[in-house]
């Protein structure tokens, strides 16, 4: 009974939070669909491992108001990130684009993986090379081996 | 001998790496407006809001622009250089009240001194997005054609003054 009671202790602030959270200022849920859209790709500047959408910043305040604004302009989603990166650089995106600067950035994962790839079958090549080596005993070995096993079997008569 | 060689490579590599990760600052996030014209604005001064000032009234001349706002602890740890350099009277500074009201605005001035050749109020920040700020204190060197040409982000320090924009300011004005 005591478990069960504190268990629902524990669960007694989830409940709470749904009312607690920020709802939307905006009435028209559709633009404030978008507005977040737009808003999670977006890195706030004050916080940066933060998006816009998640921010509770002055600035990213500001920044969603702003992305707002534009959309009611009628202006574009890629419209609204140009306007952005003018102002805070590439940066402000969470996806960079591709370019001379960032091609190391996107292809680096790839070539880091391409060359642990390799890495990794040169590595069991050699260990299966060397396993067949090993397997093979020379002459002296096998008269050992043989000495060996007829000195067990004449032991145990 | 390569068995003890290429670890020791790799881990060269490593605290090479790591060491250039270490020296950046990522908090400081490059201005994509350097070289670029700074925005226009008309605002509003603040120690007469019935007359209004724009960065056009400044063409021919270089000049320094300081986003500041008294809610900014930053700005204060900045203020006292701000003063000095104001005292020289080397270069026109510019201060743009951001987001800040402007009693408590015009109460820091009072209290710790007025730098400004002249101080314009942002209220709503729609001036500081379009310079891009993200934080208070930055400041901008604009040139004689109304080029940004520095971003300072965060406090200046004593060093920043002497070392990098004072230089800068001669640069331009030569």
């Amino acid at each position: 009974m005591i478990r069960v009671l504190t268990l629902l202790l524990f669960l007694l602030p989830m409940a709470a939070t749904p009312e607690d959270t920020a709802q939307p200022v905006e009435a028209d849920p559709v633009l404030e669909k978008r507005v977040m859209a737009l808003a999670a790709e977006l890195r706030c500047l004050v916080c940066q491992n933060q998006s816009l959408a998640d921010s509770h910043a002055d600035l990213a305040i500001d920044l969603k108001n702003q992305v707002r604004a534009m959309m009611k302009e009628g202006r574009s989603d890629a419209e609204i990130k140009a306007f952005m990166t003018e102002r805070y650089g590439d940066f402000v995106l969470y996806r960079p684009p591709v370019r001379a600067t960032t091609w190391l950035l996107w292809v680096g994962p790839f070539v880091l993986f391409a060359v642990g790839l390799a890495v990794m079958f040169a590595y069991i090549q050699r260990r299966r090379a060397g396993a067949a080596e090993s397997a093979q005993l020379t002459p002296e070995q096998q008269a050992r081996v043989r000495a060996l096993l007829d000195d067990a079997t004449s032991s145990r008569r | 001998m390569t068995r003890y060689l290429i670890p020791l490579a790799i881990f060269a590599v490593l605290v090479a790496f790591l060491s250039i990760g270490l020296n950046l600052k990522p908090r400081e996030v490059p201005s994509p407006l350097i070289d670029k014209p700074a925005p226009a604005f008309t605002l509003n001064q603040l120690h007469e809001p019935a007359k209004q000032m724009s960065p056009a009234d400044l063409k021919g001349k270089v000049w320094l622009l300081n986003v500041w706002g008294s809610w900014c602890v930053s700005c204060r740890q900045e203020h006292p250089l701000l003063v000095e350099l104001g005292k020289a009277n080397v270069v026109p500074l510019v201060g743009l009240n951001w987001k800040d009201n402007r009693e408590a605005a015009l109460k820091w001035l009072g209290d710790l001194g007025d730098p400004y050749t002249v101080s314009v109020v942002d209220p709503d920040g729609k001036v500081a997005i379009d310079y891009g700020v993200y934080g208070a204190p930055e400041t901008y060197v604009i040139d004689r054609d109304g080029v940004v040409r520095y971003k300072q982000i965060g406090p200046i320090s004593p060093e920043d003054l002497t070392k990098t924009i004072l230089p800068l300011v001669k640069k331009l004005q030569g």
